[in-house]
């Protein structure tokens, strides 16, 4: 079944009429069907998997919904794929989705050789070690000779051989696919350690059969910059998915949330009045409604909001804000001027 | 024929329109084409390399991996078949009810389960099942069974190994031989020399006395616990051995049908006439009911064979680094889907056709046999 996957997605690549011509064309097709098709996890808690009534939550989820209210007016207007780690470039190179918000790492030969465009990073992550504590390791440096859990085709794959290299150790790496199959397999003993972004293993240790027996361990071994992905192409479109992320966090930096943006719009900040569309411009600058930033933080809220909803301390991952703080507050969160 | 020709050029132009199509879709999106990435380093480990393999060698030797490791399953996944499928087959037509019955529960329990929930199946069962490796099981001196798979001692590496598979061959190559001039004598004379036991007891012995020439090494490379796992011996992991067990449980169940059905189409006054000229009961199977009878079953088991091969693409549900599961790490990495899918495609062509060619010459074979 994957097979014929794979064949439909080469076929519909072979197949693009080459009378299309690209620029603008990724817009005008979202438009013309009246929704974002989004690739998402579908498996990982708080970034993409939809709940026990069927709707989708998650970090990424919201990032996707938020480009829909930019570009629509309307944060449902937005269709879900859930993807593997292995299909999820070829889904977007293919045309099968138009917007990739699945924890991506952005890299180079991402950006290059697979022909994607990573926009505005929505989550900093870095890569750890989930271990039994049955095995009494307390440092990643001790794991020589153990059998690993990793999903393939990630940069987590990557950085394991990388790592493991670099400090003559030896391991082997059980790879599965799916990433609930992975988890199970770990927790049932199949691997010592299960490797994966810290923020993943937070996830996989919160629906774990008992979660106190697992632990992290302190070594963060990579930079896993998580953005979300077009193809090259439009860059007009890529504008947009870039201005939706940073919306939200100019929005945090503003103080405004989806409580209090309406009141917001009688605020005589001139910055303000400018981000709300009150003052017109940059709609139009993006071939967008002057609203746009408006939607986006009434119906999704700001990236604070959204980070608080999905991974914060009050939910089951309990992530703290960290690297994906504002930069004012000490993390890397930063947005350019609305102007 | 003008028809024809008009036909092959247009086939040949679609074919260039397609491709000249996706290459200026494919520069358009700036995705890498071209094969030079198989020289590059795939930066990813493999679990079970039939050859040397690290993170440091190319994506070529990864595939390369890939490639063996699928050989791997298949062909130890066929023998298995075919002896399981065989057994299973003739047990059906036992006249003794509960072999029968139960060979006839097998086949419709094993032909209507999904294979990918048999090997969820098994896989689940050996990580479940199994303790961790320092509660390991130890049923025999230096066999140990875990939820890393079943590791067990062997012979410590010795020159004289080489040696004895020499000999190995050597003493086979004989009993072949021997039994060519036996059929030639027994053909001129008539009488029945007893070739495959002189032939057996060659080649078990050949091997025997290389080894005690060598001087009889008997260290054994016993597996031991160090750290997380365990060190020396070998290791059937986990993947391979569900991996394994599904496909030949599942496939053995069809050809059991076959092998049924194949000694059915054998006439019963065939059978009757052997025995009447006094053919013992083994005598009657072997030279009488299974050669003709292979003449039907081998068509429909090649197919079987193939089923097998292509299904063990299944492997990535289950973490076995098959081919399909290398080369889809392979795309990710390097985006190059239509390249690497072309790859998986020659290579199940491959092993698709290498295999047919084989069953076929051994079909013309066997058709040579009727007389």
């Amino acid at each position: 079944m994957r097979f014929t996957k794979m064949m439909a997605l080469v076929a519909a690549i072979t197949l693009l009429s080459s009378g299309l011509a690209f620029a603008g064309k990724d817009l005008d097709t979202v438009r013309k069907k009246g929704f974002i098709q989004a690739g998402v996890n579908g498996a990982v808690f708080g970034f993409g998997m939809p709940d026990a009534k069927g709707v989708w939550k998650g970090l990424d989820v919201d990032t996707a919904r938020a480009i829909a209210a930019a570009i629509f007016g309307d944060a449902s207007k937005v269709k879900f794929t859930p993807l593997t780690a292995q299909q999820r470039f070829t889904a977007l190179q293919s045309g099968e989705i138009d917007l990739l918000t699945r924890n991506a790492t952005r890299t180079l030969s991402r950006e290059t050789q697979l022909g994607l465009n990573f926009v505005t990073v929505n989550y900093y992550d870095g890569q750890g070690f989930l271990v039994s504590k049955k095995l009494g390791v307390k440092s990643a440096k001790e794991l020589d000779g153990a059998t690993v859990c990793v999903l393939p085709g990630t940069t987590t794959e990557q950085n394991a051989a990388d790592y493991f290299r670099s400090n003559n150790m030896k391991w082997k790496p059980v790879v599965i696919e799916n990433t609930t199959e992975l988890a199970k397999t770990f927790f049932a003993g199949r691997c010592d350690v299960l490797t994966s972004d810290a923020s993943q293993l937070a996830g996989t240790r919160a629906v774990a059969p008992n979660p106190k027996e697992y632990a992290i361990l302190p070594e963060i071994i990579s930079k896993e910059p998580l953005a979300p992905a077009v193809r090259h192409g439009d860059d007009q479109f890529m504008d947009i998915v870039d201005f939706s992320v940073l919306a939200m966090i100019n929005a945090e930096e503003l103080g405004i949330t989806s409580q209090n943006v309406d009141s917001m719009l009688k605020s005589k900040d001139p910055v303000i009045q400018r981000f709300l569309g009150v003052t017109a411009g940059n709609g139009k600058a993006l071939g967008l409604d002057e609203k746009w930033a408006y939607n986006i933080i009434k119906q999704v809220g700001n990236y604070g909001e959204v980070f608080e909803r999905n991974v914060g301390v009050n939910t089951t991952l309990g992530i703290e804000r960290g690297l994906n703080a504002l930069w004012t507050d000490g993390g890397l969160m930063y947005s350019p001027p609305f102007k | 024929m003008l028809f024809q020709v008009v036909v092959l050029l247009l086939a040949l132009s679609i074919g260039y329109a397609l491709f000249s199509n996706t290459q200026a879709n494919l520069e358009r999106q700036s995705i890498a084409t071209g094969f030079g990435f198989l020289q590059n380093e795939a930066g990813f480990e493999i679990g079970e390399p039939a050859i040397d393999y690290s993170a440091a060698d190319s994506y070529g030797r990864a595939l390369l991996v890939g490639a063996l490791n699928t050989l791997k399953v298949s062909f130890v996944g066929i023998v298995f078949t075919l002896l399981l499928g065989t057994i299973v087959g003739i047990a059906r037509l036992s006249h003794n009810w509960l072999v029968s019955r139960l060979s006839g529960v097998f086949i419709e329990v094993m032909q209507n389960i999904p294979i990918l929930l048999q090997l969820f199946f098994w896989y689940a069962l050996f990580y479940e099942a199994f303790p961790s490796p320092r509660q390991a099981l130890n049923p025999l001196q230096g066999v140990f069974l875990c939820n890393r798979g079943l590791i067990f001692g062997v012979p410590a590496e010795h020159p004289a190994h080489s040696a004895m598979l020499i000999a190995l061959l050597l003493g086979m190559l004989g009993w072949w031989l021997l039994v060519r001039r036996g059929h030639k004598i027994q053909d001129r004379t008539g009488r029945i020399l007893p070739m495959h036991r002189i032939g057996m007891v060659l080649s078990l012995l050949l091997p025997l006395l290389v080894w005690l020439f060598a001087g009889a090494p008997t260290a054994m490379d016993i597996p031991s616990l160090q750290g997380f796992n365990f060190a020396g011996g070998v290791t059937v992991s986990p993947e391979f051995s569900a991996l394994l067990i599904g496909l030949v449980l599942y496939t053995s169940a069809f050809v059991a049908e076959i092998v049924r059905a194949g000694i059915q189409s054998v006439s019963r006054g065939q059978v009757e006439a052997a025995m009447s000229i006094g053919l013992r009961p083994g005598q009657v199977l072997r030279l009488v009911i299974l050669p003709q009878a292979l003449r039907v079953i081998i068509p429909p088991l090649t197919s079987q064979m193939l089923n097998l091969t292509k299904n063990s693409s299944l492997a990535i549900a289950i973490g076995y680094s098959d081919f399909v599961s290398v080369a889809n790490t392979t795309i990710n990495q390097t985006g190059q889907a239509i390249e690497g899918v072309a790859l998986i495609m020659l290579v199940y062509l491959f092993f698709s056709l290498s295999t047919s060619v084989f069953m076929n010459w051994y079909n013309k074979k066997m058709m040579l046999v009727e007389r």
